[in-house]
């Protein structure tokens, strides 16, 4: 049907295609994975895009040249002023979108059940459990099976399937590292789930991806994926060390404050997360004394 | 005595806010000095200010909007100007408290402000006029919707100056905008700008519904309705179904920030969720609240620059009317990430995949449109191939987003600030800008320059996409929305290419504003005698521009499809006008200053609820009640235009269409 495609509008079409394609090689970003999760997700993101560009970049050829070749000015195309329906074509305009939306359908059904985020990660390696909790502006990592916790920095073993439970002390969050996989709201008196594995050791950026006021931009921590003796090693030195997460450290913890360098607990009080999802008062820790203060409102 | 009103209120310590609320009050004051130095007023109450009439509350809307256009973009600037800059060990000159306020209020104006009073105004200009009627149904109630969307951008406008503005980005997410959080003057702006200015498009929506189904001319079925009416009873049905939801949901925020309710916050009880799933209800109909009306003006203007009826027409009404029905069922797409399983997820990404299926058929039936047409490179023509190419490509990335598992690695990252402002610049405000060229000399008897508007298409269209082509890629590399600040320094060079492609925008406004000018001054060499100066197809070109206030001396009586084509080449092919007809007196609505003054109470009752100012709620609330009372009772609701004027007016009209009928002579 198209007759005439001239090359000037097609550079000018594909031009910005070409932006968008090219740019994000760099590092660092949701097209750079290190772990299964976002594999998978860069590789149905990129099939996706090509179905859709498969059909977009014809149409927008298509609306150029039409658009060119029946201008006006060209005495050589045929004027049809008369000619505006045609049970086939609408037959096709129906159809191929149709058809592309069945294909993309299907891509997202089957794509939204395999990477359910509450859904555990096929692997040979028993997962460790993290609890991640965001506050105003910082994120806290509970480690319930080791007794540890840390600010800002969350360290794994690589290779190994990481289970989370998340929520939030505060307003809601989005707990996101792009480079390992999708990302989960955080919210207050509620658990959401989400696994994801790091390959390879390496240290990745985290950050929260929905706004929570103020100190939102700084609301950044460090994934650092060590090897299994590393992270051994790592929890052994924390364990024991000062200080203790219990109420009084945790009430601390909780007062507003950006840019906090990382730090570890040495021990961490039974069930504070549970405490926390709950809108609780923090439990003591076995040994602390510290009262209990009132709830915050 | 003034609530929580006091000279702290004043951001003395701010020099932006500061400089800005400055300058507005200065230009604002000049203004009202100018007219009342040259004696305007008079005029201007009479003429617009009180009236009733569809084609001046159009032209209100339009200009309200582009005034907001500037304020919205005047932010967009910032943020971008800013975030050049904000890389690593620079902090930019925003802090994050000013930034915050920023990126809130620019959604928040560009939306409720810009994109929505620019459709409604087309709306309310075009759509009697294409149905060949006189007015709307209500043309009170249309002042009244008018002048209560003005009350809420001026009290939106005037946190900039007294107070501070929501910090919570432009759907104010509790727990974020609860008490708690949020304990200032900034929500309370949000919300009550929010609430009048809904009521006043919930009443405008009802009245354009109400004139669609009921009013037309006669002979005009519905199958004979052109495109845009189709769309814009679409979208006012969508209107009157989805807006009593924001405002139920903005209302049980409001209980939660006022009496201490437990809707939406953390403890007591309350659920933030709710709130997310209740405004997107609303949100995603708002979408195509304000995009059907444009895929309407692109369906008008295609066809009159292609010289060739719409392809497919019926086909372009059922997947109209599929948008209108589909949109309410694709809400939680917009929270995906917020867990609620696999199955939910991969239910509404279908949904949304399914509602691009009559968006493609549209984008398709226009290119057949154009496809054996002979196509007019006329300015609004340009508008709409410039749609056509940039939507299809927003709409795209639309649909990679509704991939669930694409979605959780691209969710409010600045790759989602990308795709809607793809849609909502290259599809609403391309489509707007289509539609204020192609009526302009309809409302106003002479055409738009043509040199600056082609300038500043060019301008709006590399600006856009230099502006948010880099938006995409830095999405992609893991950058989020709303932040003030960023370490990265890869980042920089693509946020300054954003901000060079903000600036070629602006050089497009500066175009625009430029035309408008020009355009006034050399308003008797664009002339339009015609009354039909693109050889249209549809009834308000049969009518001299600008209409008279009754529009059509005797309503048209339509035949089919492009009621105004089918009569307009009979007519040049025998070279005569039909008979002259029998002209009678005409009864049209009275002005009245009914909407102005309900407005002004609206507005003072608002003030009064965001400082806690009670006795003057109750003022401002007896106010309104007393404006509606005295309307109530009113004992002249028409005026009469006798037959000799109308016939007059309209025999004046037949002699410039002679003139038409022999310019366009068949050879």
């Amino acid at each position: 049907m198209v007759r005439e495609r001239p090359s000037r509008s097609r550079a000018a079409t594909a031009m910005p295609l070409c932006i968008l394609l090219m740019l994000p090689g760099c590092a660092g970003g949701v097209l750079d994975p290190r772990g299964p999760v976002s594999a998978a997700e860069k590789l149905i993101l990129l099939n996706s895009l090509a179905i859709m560009l498969a059909i977009v970049i014809p149409t927008i050829i298509g609306t150029l040249a039409v658009a060119w070749w029946f201008r006006a000015s060209n005495t050589r195309a045929r004027y049809r002023p008369s000619w505006s329906y045609s049970g086939r074509i609408e037959l096709v305009t129906w159809s191929i979108p149709a058809m592309v939306v069945l294909l993309l359908g299907g891509i997202g059904w089957v794509g939204s059940h395999d990477l359910d985020p509450p859904k555990p990660l096929v692997s040979k390696t028993e997962p460790i459990t993290v609890q991640v909790v965001s506050l105003d502006w910082k994120w806290l990592f509970i480690y319930p099976d080791l007794g540890i916790a840390s600010v800002n920095r969350l360290v794994v073993p690589s290779g190994t399937p990481i289970s989370f439970q998340l929520t939030s002390a505060t307003v809601m969050n989005s707990f996101f590292v792009p480079q390992l996989g999708g990302q989960i709201y955080t919210m207050a008196g509620m658990t959401t789930r989400l696994h994801l594995q790091a390959d390879r050791p390496g240290s990745y950026q985290g950050l929260s991806a929905q706004f929570s006021g103020d100190g939102f931009s700084r609301m950044r921590f460090t994934v650092d994926a060590v090897p299994d003796a590393q992270f051994a090693r790592w929890a052994a030195q924390a364990k024991g060390g000062a200080p203790v997460l219990d109420a009084a450290s945790y009430a601390a913890l909780r007062e507003p404050s950006q840019g906090l360098a990382p730090f570890t607990y040495g021990a961490v009080a039974p069930g504070l997360f549970d405490a926390i999802v709950g809108q609780k008062p923090a439990p003591p820790s076995a040994d602390a004394t510290a009262s209990i203060p009132g709830k915050k409102v | 005595m003034l609530g929580k009103l006091n000279w702290s209120a004043i951001p003395f310590g701010e020099p932006i806010p500061l400089v800005t609320g400055c300058v507005v009050v200065l230009v604002l004051a000049a203004v009202l000095g100018l007219i009342t130095l040259k004696g305007w007023w008079p005029y201007l109450w009479r003429e617009w200010i009180t009236s009733v009439d569809h084609k001046r509350i159009g032209v209100m809307y339009c200009m309200l909007a582009l005034v907001m256009l500037l304020r919205g973009f005047s932010d967009a600037i910032m943020m971008r100007s800013h975030l050049a800059i904000a890389a690593g060990t620079s902090q930019g000159y925003l802090p994050p408290g000013h930034y915050d306020q920023i990126f809130s209020a620019h959604g928040t104006i560009m939306i409720f402000f810009t994109a929505m009073p620019f459709v409604v105004g087309l709306m309310n200009f075009v759509v009697p006029l294409q149905l060949g009627v006189r007015d709307v149904a209500f043309p009170t109630l249309n002042s009244v919707s008018f002048w209560l969307t003005a009350s809420g951008v001026l009290l939106t406008n005037m946190s900039l100056v007294i107070g501070e503005f929501a910090r919570t980005g432009w759907l104010a997410y509790p727990p974020l905008s609860e008490l708690r959080f949020s304990p200032g003057v900034g929500v309370d702006y949000y919300l009550w700008s929010l609430q009048i200015a809904g009521v006043g498009t919930l009443l405008s929506g009802i009245n354009l519904v109400t004139t669609i189904l009921k009013m037309r001319a006669p002979g005009m079925t519905y199958t004979r309705m052109p495109m845009f009416c189709w769309t814009a009873l679409a979208s006012n049905l969508l209107i009157v179904a989805a807006f009593p939801i924001l405002t139920a949901t903005l209302a049980m925020l409001t209980l939660d920030r006022y009496l201490g309710f437990h809707f939406f916050t953390n403890d007591g009880g309350g659920n933030a969720m709710m709130y997310i799933n209740l405004i997107w209800a609303w949100g995603h109909p708002e979408v195509y609240i304000l995009v059907l009306p444009v895929f309407g003006v692109f369906s008008e203007v295609i066809s009159t620059f292609s010289g060739k009826a719409l392809f497919g027409y019926r086909s372009m009404v059922l997947a109209t009317m599929c948008i209108c029905v589909l949109s309410f069922l694709v809400w939680l797409h917009h929270f995906f990430t917020m867990g609620a399983g696999a199955d939910v997820n991969g239910f509404f990404g279908v949904m949304t995949m399914i509602i691009a299926v009559p968006t493609g058929v549209k984008i398709f039936n226009w290119l057949f449109t154009m496809y054996g047409g002979r196509v007019r490179f006329e300015v609004p023509m340009l508008w709409s191939v410039g749609f056509m190419v940039t939507f299809v490509i927003g709409g795209m990335t639309g649909v990679l987003l509704a991939v669930p598992p694409a979605d959780f690695m691209l969710h409010n990252s600045l790759f989602l600030v990308a795709h809607f402002h793809n849609v909502i610049i290259g599809g609403v405000l391309f489509g707007a800008f289509a539609g204020y060229t192609y009526w302009f000399p309809k409302a106003f008897g002479f055409k738009l320059h043509d040199g600056l508007g082609r300038a500043a298409f060019w301008c709006w269209l590399t600006g856009f996409y230099i502006a948010f082509m880099p938006l995409y890629a830095l999405g992609l590399m893991g950058a989020t929305r709303r932040m003030q600040h960023y370490d990265d320094m890869n980042w920089q060079p693509l946020m300054i290419a954003a901000f060079v492609g903000a600036l070629i925008i602006l050089a497009g406004i500066g175009c625009q504003a430029l035309q408008l000018v020009v355009s006034i001054r050399q308003r008797d060499r664009n002339r339009d005698l015609s009354g039909d100066p693109w050889d249209g197809r549809s009834l308000e070109w049969s009518t001299t521009s600008p209409p008279p206030p009754f529009n059509f001396a005797v309503l048209p009586d339509v035949q089919g499809e492009e009621a105004y084509w089918g009569v307009k080449q009979s007519a040049i092919e025998d070279q005569r006008l039909a008979d002259e007809p029998e002209y009678e007196p005409i009864e049209m609505p009275r002005n009245t200053a009914t909407g102005f003054v309900t407005a002004f109470f609206a507005t003072v009752t608002g003030f009064a609820l965001i400082w806690h100012i009670w006795w003057l709620v109750i003022l401002g609330l007896v106010g309104a009640y007393a404006v509606f009372v005295i309307f109530a009772w009113r004992e002249e609701e028409e005026y009469v235009i006798p037959a000799d004027k109308v016939a007059a007016i309209d025999r004046e009209r037949r002699r410039s269409r002679e003139q038409l009928l022999a310019a366009r002579r068949p050879a």
